[in-house]
Order: structure tokens, then C-alpha cells, then sequence
């Protein structure tokens, strides 16, 4: 069940209306574009934490 | 062919060339194998590169030269739109590690080189083998193209004029992936992959400093585009499915190219693979910080004769000219690194699937490795060719077509490692109708990526490639239940 932590990149991204705003702005960065861009450090941990069970189960 | 050349620029260029060039021969001896006359040698490196290779090989041939020189130019020219390449890049990793390692087992446990194989293993099908396997070819030559453009805009911007600093940086590649294989891309990927980063981060960390911070660089974007009445910081309701659609195909579609199957099916194990799905983000999130440059290019007020000068006319514009070599250096470089591997990955799947299948079926191992040589030769001179006679735009419609193409092979390539369901007719009709399903709606759309579909409440455009894969799986699902029907009518007729 852990595995399904991989879809949540696709939900997040996915969702485009949900983060197509310049508010709240962060670093001068527009939402837009520091939201997509915390998806990225966001996807990693997601999937070290399935590769932590999966590498158990091998 | 030397006129307004910067000499330290140049200098700093040439140097950097020709340590790479030299690394690219010496790498026939690095990690030394018995023997370079086999495939799974020169083609895949042996199949031992651990997790450290494995990063900087994909890493180095998924991001290409033209990547660096074409998001930035997109984002300047359109704005939020372009950035479609971020969530791109972020979704295909779980798709990679989810899907990759099981396709690397396959391809260990039976000695697998290419997509081909692995289809021919899971249906036994010459005919479903050598559309994957054309697919591929057809998908990656214009994308071998795509990199010359990428080296002739950095050798551009150092001021030489001319085709014969292309020819003769194209020549030399050819040269050593001639006689090192794989083992040459990937270990210039280690100098292209860190000149890269420092270039970037260089670019992102002083940039904002000389031009007022970020806040003020989307500030003077949104200003251009609003000046421009066309493009913005943010997508318009029109380019929201798009830019999801886009994402998400693009996503399905980078990894069943042969360059970035090869990397994966040159890794040491499932592990190396999982383990860079979790490492490789670190190269989105330069492409992301890269994808801004566009942004920076209207806050310092360049003009530009065409949008794929924003890059270089920054760096020079904004750093010293060394550096701005250096810079020219790392994307000359960086397209490399893909051109190898892509023109690796065609070659080892025209000796595999078509020569050994169809030409000499007793080809020794050795044979099989001077015919994968040869044929990436051929590959790059004709790459060359394309880009030296043919208009540009005819390489970027092509590689358009070529996304949409490759996409289609993911139902015979992956679905087979899950189910064992489909059968080989089902997938050939269904990527027969894919293919030509969706190179006619590109056609007649004048080309361009985006199909529009009424769903009633007004037109919506979706990536056609995307399109092209449902219609593709509809097919293969419907033509396989008719199969698996008729016997039984049959029986049941017979019965009667």
C-alpha cells in the first residue's frame, strides 16, 4: 500500500487550476512556480520512503 | 570563420573540447572489459554501471544541449506555458522507478539489449519487434538532430562562423563512440553533467543579484508579456489541459526512447534504477532554475534575433567571457553526451532487431557489435546531413512527431511485464492505429502538438500524443476481446 505514495507527484502536479495563482508569493518566486518546484525535493522524499519498504521486502 | 571570436571565450572552449575528446577515446580502457566485440559491451557498458554512472549517464543524456537552450527560449517567448517541462520531469521519476526495474530484470535474466528484445521475449512476435524497434529508430533520429542545433547555437554565440567547427565536433564524436561505446558518454557525462550545474547555478545565484531579485525579474517578464499581449507569468484557462496533458504524455514518453533505455538496461541492478529515480529530481530542479533564464532575459532588457539566443546572449551579456566560454563549452558538451547515447540506442536496436532478425540470424556476438558501430555511424552522418541540408523546422516537426511515435510502443513494452492478457495482433493493430491515428491529427492541426476536442462545453486541447495512446489502448483492448471471442464462436457454433 505504500507504493500508492507515488501517485500523490501526479495528483499534486495534476491539478493545475489548484496552483495556477501568483499568491502567496515566496522569495519573490509566484506560487505557480515555487509550488512545482517544491514538488521536486517533495517527489524524492516520497520515493525514498517506498524504497525503504520495498528494498526491505527484496 | 574567425570574425568577432572573443579569444578567451574560445580558448576556454577549445580546451575543454579537447579534454573531453580525449576522455572519449581513453574511456574504451576505462572499467576495462575483455573484450569492446560484443554488444553488451560497447552497447551497454557491460551492464556494471552502479548508481553514481547511472546518474550522471541518464542524467547527462535526458537533459540534453537542447533542453538548455530551448525551455528557456520557450519560456521567453510564451511564459508559464513553457514550464510544462517541470512537472514533466517530477512525474516521470515514480513512473521510472515503478515500472524501470522490472524492465531491467527482464532484460538481465535474457540477455535483453533493446525494447525490441523484450517484446519479441513477451510475445514472440517478429512483426510486434520490429515496429517497437522502428519506432525507436524513426523517434531518435530527429532527436540526435535536435543536439546539432543545440551545439551550432553555443558555437554560434563564440562568434565562429560557418558548418566546419560542427562537422569537425561531430566527426570526433562519431570517432570515439565508434571505438568506446557507451563507455564514452558516460564518462564525459561527468565533466559535461558538473560543468553544467556550476553553469547554472552561476547563472541563477548571480543573475537575480544584477538584475534586482526575483521578485523583480517576474515583475519585468509579466510587464513584457503584457507589453507583448501575448504569453504571462501564469497559464491562461485555455492552456490549462495542455499543460497537464503535455506534462503528463511527455512523462510516459521519455523513457521508452533507446537513449534512456539504454542507460537503464546499462544500470548494475533494480536497486541503481530505484535509487536514481529518488537522485535524478536533482536535475529537475536545475531545469527548473534553468527554465527561469527566459525571465531574466526580459529583465535585462535583451533584443534578440531569434529566442533561442537568450541563453547565450545572457551569459554574455552578464558574465565575463571566460565564462561565457565555459558556458558555451558545457552546452556544446552536453550535446554530447544524448547524440552518443541516442545514436548507441538506434544501433544496438537495428543490429538486434532488424539485421540479426531479418539479414545474417547467425551473426556472431562480434559481428553483432561491428554492425551496432557501423550503424551509429551512419545514424550521426545522417543526423548531420539533415541538419546541414534540410530547414531547421523540418528537425523540430519531426521530433515532434517522433514523441508522439514513441509513445505508442509503451503498450507493447510495458503492459506485457504486468499482464499476460494482450495478445501480439491486439498491440499491432492497436499501435498501427495509434501511429498513423496520430500523425494524421498532428497533420492536419498544422503540426503542432495540441488537438482540440469538443466535450460539448467548448473546445478543449489536449497533447495529441496522449490522444494517439488511448485511442492506440482502445484498440488493442477491442481487437484482443474479438480475438479471444471468435474461437469460441466457433467452438460453440461446432457444438451446435
Amino acid at each position: 500500500m505504500i507504493r500508492l505514495l507515488l501517485l500523490l507527484p501526479f495528483i499534486g502536479l495534476m491539478i493545475v487550476p489548484f496552483y495556477n495563482i501568483r499568491e502567496p508569493h515566496l522569495f519573490g518566486f509566484p506560487f505557480f512556480y515555487w509550488y512545482q518546484l517544491a514538488w521536486v525535493p517533495l517527489t524524492s522524499l516520497l520515493t525514498y520512503i517506498v524504497y525503504r519498504s520495498v528494498r526491505r521486502a527484496d | 570563420m574567425l570574425t568577432n571570436v572573443d579569444s578567451a571565450a574560445f580558448a576556454v572552449f577549445l580546451a575543454l573540447f579537447i579534454l573531453v575528446t580525449g576522455m572519449g577515446f581513453v574511456a574504451a580502457r576505462w572499467r576495462k572489459p575483455e573484450t569492446l566485440a560484443h554488444l553488451d559491451e560497447w552497447g551497454l557498458g557491460g551492464r556494471k554501471f552502479g548508481t553514481w554512472i547511472t546518474w550522471f549517464l541518464v542524467g547527462g543524456d535526458f537533459y540534453t544541449a537542447y533542453t538548455v537552450i530551448a525551455v528557456p527560449a520557450l519560456v521567453y517567448a510564451v511564459g508559464a506555458y513553457g514550464f510544462f517541462a517541470l512537472p514533466y520531469t517530477i512525474i516521470v521519476y515514480p513512473f521510472v522507478f515503478a515500472v524501470m526495474p522490472v524492465l531491467w530484470k527482464v532484460a538481465k535474466e535474457r540477455g535483453y539489449v533493446t525494447a525490441g528484445d523484450v517484446v519479441r521475449g513477451a510475445y514472440g512476435s517478429r512483426g510486434l519487434e520490429l515496429a517497437v524497434a522502428a519506432t525507436g529508430v524513426l523517434a531518435t533520429m530527429p532527436y540526435i538532430a535536435l543536439q546539432l542545433i543545440g551545439m551550432e547555437v553555443a558555437i554560434k554565440a563564440l562568434g565562429l562562423s560557418g558548418e566546419v567547427p560542427l562537422v569537425l565536433a561531430f566527426l570526433v564524436l562519431a570517432l570515439y563512440t565508434y571505438s568506446s561505446g557507451l563507455r564514452a558518454p558516460a564518462l564525459i557525462a561527468f565533466v559535461k553533467d558538473v560543468m553544467i550545474y556550476i553553469v547554472v547555478i552561476a547563472a541563477v545565484a548571480i543573475v537575480p543579484s544584477k538584475l534586482g531579485g526575483y521578485g523583480a525579474i517576474f515583475t519585468a517578464a509579466d510587464a513584457a508579456f503584457s507589453a507583448k499581449g501575448s504569453g504571462g507569468i501564469l497559464l491562461s484557462p485555455a492552456q490549462i489541459v495542455p499543460y497537464a496533458s503535455l506534462a503528463l504524455g511527455s512523462a510516459l514518453a521519455a523513457f521508452m526512447y533507446p537513449h534512456t533505455l539504454t542507460g537503464i538496461f546499462a544500470s548494475s541492478g533494480g536497486n541503481t534504477i530505484r535509487k536514481n529515480a529518488m537522485l535524478l529530481p536533482a536535475y529537475t530542479l536545475l531545469l527548473g532554475l534553468l527554465a527561469l533564464l527566459g525571465y531574466m532575459g526580459h529583465a535585462a532588457g535583451l533584443k534578440l534575433a531569434s529566442n533561442n539566443d537568450v541563453v547565450p546572449e545572457l551569459f554574455k551579456t552578464l558574465f565575463p567571457s571566460w565564462f561565457a566560454g565555459f558556458a558555451f563549452a558545457a552546452i556544446a558538451i552536453g550535446a554530447l553526451v544524448p547524440a552518443a547515447v541516442m545514436s548507441i540506442g538506434a544501433a544496438n536496436l537495428f543490429t538486434r532487431n532488424f539485421w540479426k532478425v531479418w539479414v545474417d540470424p547467425k551473426v556472431t556476438p562480434a559481428g553483432e557489435a561491428k554492425v551496432a558501430k557501423i550503424t551509429s555511424m551512419l545514424v550521426k552522418v545522417g543526423a548531420l546531413l539533415a541538419i546541414l541540408l534540410m530547414p531547421t523546422q523540418f528537425a523540430l516537426d519531426l521530433q515532434l512527431l517522433g514523441g508522439l511515435w514513441i509513445l505508442q510502443t509503451l503498450p507493447a513494452l510495458v503492459f506485457g511485464l504486468y499482464l499476460n492478457w494482450f495478445s501480439s495482433t491486439a498491440l499491432l493493430i492497436g499501435w498501427a492505429v495509434g501511429l498513423a491515428g496520430g500523425s494524421w491529427l498532428a497533420w492536419s492541426d498544422g503540426l503542432k502538438p495540441l488537438h482540440g476536442i469538443d466535450f460539448g462545453a467548448g473546445k478543449v486541447a489536449i497533447y495529441t500524443g496522449l490522444l494517439a495512446l488511448v485511442l492506440n489502448i482502445v484498440v488493442a483492448v477491442a481487437v484482443n476481446l474479438l480475438l479471444k471471442a471468435l474461437p469460441q464462436a466457433r467452438l460453440s457454433r461446432e457444438a451446435a
